[in-house]
């Protein structure tokens, strides 16, 4: 049992010391980068693709960015509206909202993202789901 | 004879297997919706779940209006026992799931073996796994049924097949302990089966329902490969054997919503008065 409890110390601590999440995201640019790779992702995914073809892309990529650079505790704050606001009529299913979480999580494995950090993020948008889908 | 039924059987699933695929292909072309991993392995029960215990989380990755199915092969090595499992799964919309797994125990030490059928569904009563507040909570039935039914007969079980009943209660979470995704799964089940019914059910020294708790964890070391333990508490109907838990430790690999293997270490106590049965279990599950 002790000998268990030391391997997982080992295991998983090197990741997740020193750096706070923003940093382990790579900052404003590692962020900007992951969400620009994300968005490229959406845009070729014909479930999803639908959602974003009236809006303004560029607007959609500060946006996600300043909320990600906000949650992860970075020095920025989010300007757009609450997401329940700014999802309300888009008819926005469980599928289409598991569909851009497989697309950030391959953005981030792209850019080699530690899976700790990875997994922090998740945790602090996952939460919107419920504001986010329509049942 | 016994190896044409077994030739048989093993020839049947592989039809299946093939049947699935070709169907898969014209029908089941779209992904499923749900994210990786969250369909789970394949039981020795043919419910979707861990390896010896039945999850809420439905087989497959079927979302709202999908169907999905699996199909798997398992195999259980211990000191003086062998288990052969072939099942099958179809899902629904996230709500339903349908089962079934053909078990072979080959008594290899005593000689002889023994073979059980069981059909399973499974209905998500309220919540998901990962999103709300809510656990995942599912409850099933397993209508298992002895196919040679002698020896079970020969050591005091008092029926050749009994429905099992559980409910079981699944959650993720994301962002766990050391920063891992983790998923524990905890399951209540009603049962008269000896040694998951291939011993029959009831017995000379009990013959009532046992309420029977279950509990599996599981830490996901990135997106693919998890590792994690079981429990599962079992009955003590038969007079001429005590029957223990069973535990195991495992390793879990999803390189893709198609597949599945699973591998562990296992400990399924004292079975027909032979002590110390260990040894490992592999389990390999295709997803459509």
């Amino acid at each position: 049992m002790r000998i268990g409890v030391l391997l997982a110390v080992l295991l998983f601590t090197p990741l997740s010391i020193a750096q706070n999440l923003y940093q382990q995201l790579g900052e404003k640019e590692g962020i900007e980068t992951v969400v620009e790779e994300m968005l490229y992702r959406v845009g070729g995914d014909d479930r999803i693709a639908h959602h974003f073809t009236d809006v303004d892309i560029m607007r959609v990529h500060k946006l996600i960015s300043e909320q990600i650079c906000d949650v992860s505790g970075g020095p920025c704050d989010y300007s757009g509206d609450d997401m329940k606001t700014s999802h309300r009529n888009m008819g926005v299913t469980n599928a289409d909202f598991n569909a851009l979480v497989e697309h950030l999580i391959a953005a981030m494995e792209k850019h080699d993202i530690p899976v700790s950090a990875q997994n922090q993020l998740l945790g602090l948008l996952a939460p919107m789901h419920g504001d986010i889908v329509e049942n | 004879m016994k190896m044409n039924i077994r030739d048989s059987l093993v020839y049947g699933s592989h039809s299946i297997l093939a049947g699935v695929l070709l169907f898969s292909s014209a029908t089941f072309a779209d992904q499923g919706t749900r994210l990786l991993a969250t369909g789970g392995a394949s039981t020795l029960e043919g419910a979707g779940g861990g390896g010896i215990v039945p999850w809420a989380t439905l087989s497959s990755y079927a979302g709202k209006g999908q169907f999905g199915a699996t199909v798997n092969l398992s195999e259980v090595a211990v000191d003086d026992f062998r288990l052969s499992v072939q099942g099958a799964s179809v899902s629904w919309n996230n709500r339903i799931e349908l089962s079934y797994a053909e078990q072979t125990f080959d008594l290899s030490t005593i000689g002889g073996e023994l073979s059980q059928s069981i059909l399973g569904a499974k209905v998500r009563l309220a919540g998901d796994l990962i999103y709300g507040d809510l656990p995942q909570i599912s409850v099933g039935a397993q209508h298992k049924k002895n196919n040679d039914y002698a020896l079970p007969s020969a050591v005091g079980s008092q029926d050749d097949s009994s429905v099992d009943w559980y409910v079981s209660a699944a959650k993720a979470w994301l962002d766990g302990p050391f920063h891992r995704t983790w998923v524990a799964n905890l399951t209540l089940r009603s049962s008269k089966a000896n040694q998951l019914g291939l011993l029959g059910f009831g017995g000379d020294k009990e013959n009532s329902r046992d309420w029977l708790t279950e509990a599996s964890v599981a830490a996901f070391l990135n997106r693919y490969w998890a590792v994690g333990i079981e429990y599962r508490q079992k009955p003590d109907n038969l007079n001429f054997a005590e029957e223990q838990d069973w535990k195991d430790l495992f390793v879990a690999y999803f390189p893709n919503k198609h597949v599945s293997v699973v591998g562990a270490y296992t400990d399924l106590g004292s079975i027909a008065g032979l002590d110390d049965q260990t040894g490992w279990y592999l389990s390999v599950q295709a997803a459509f």
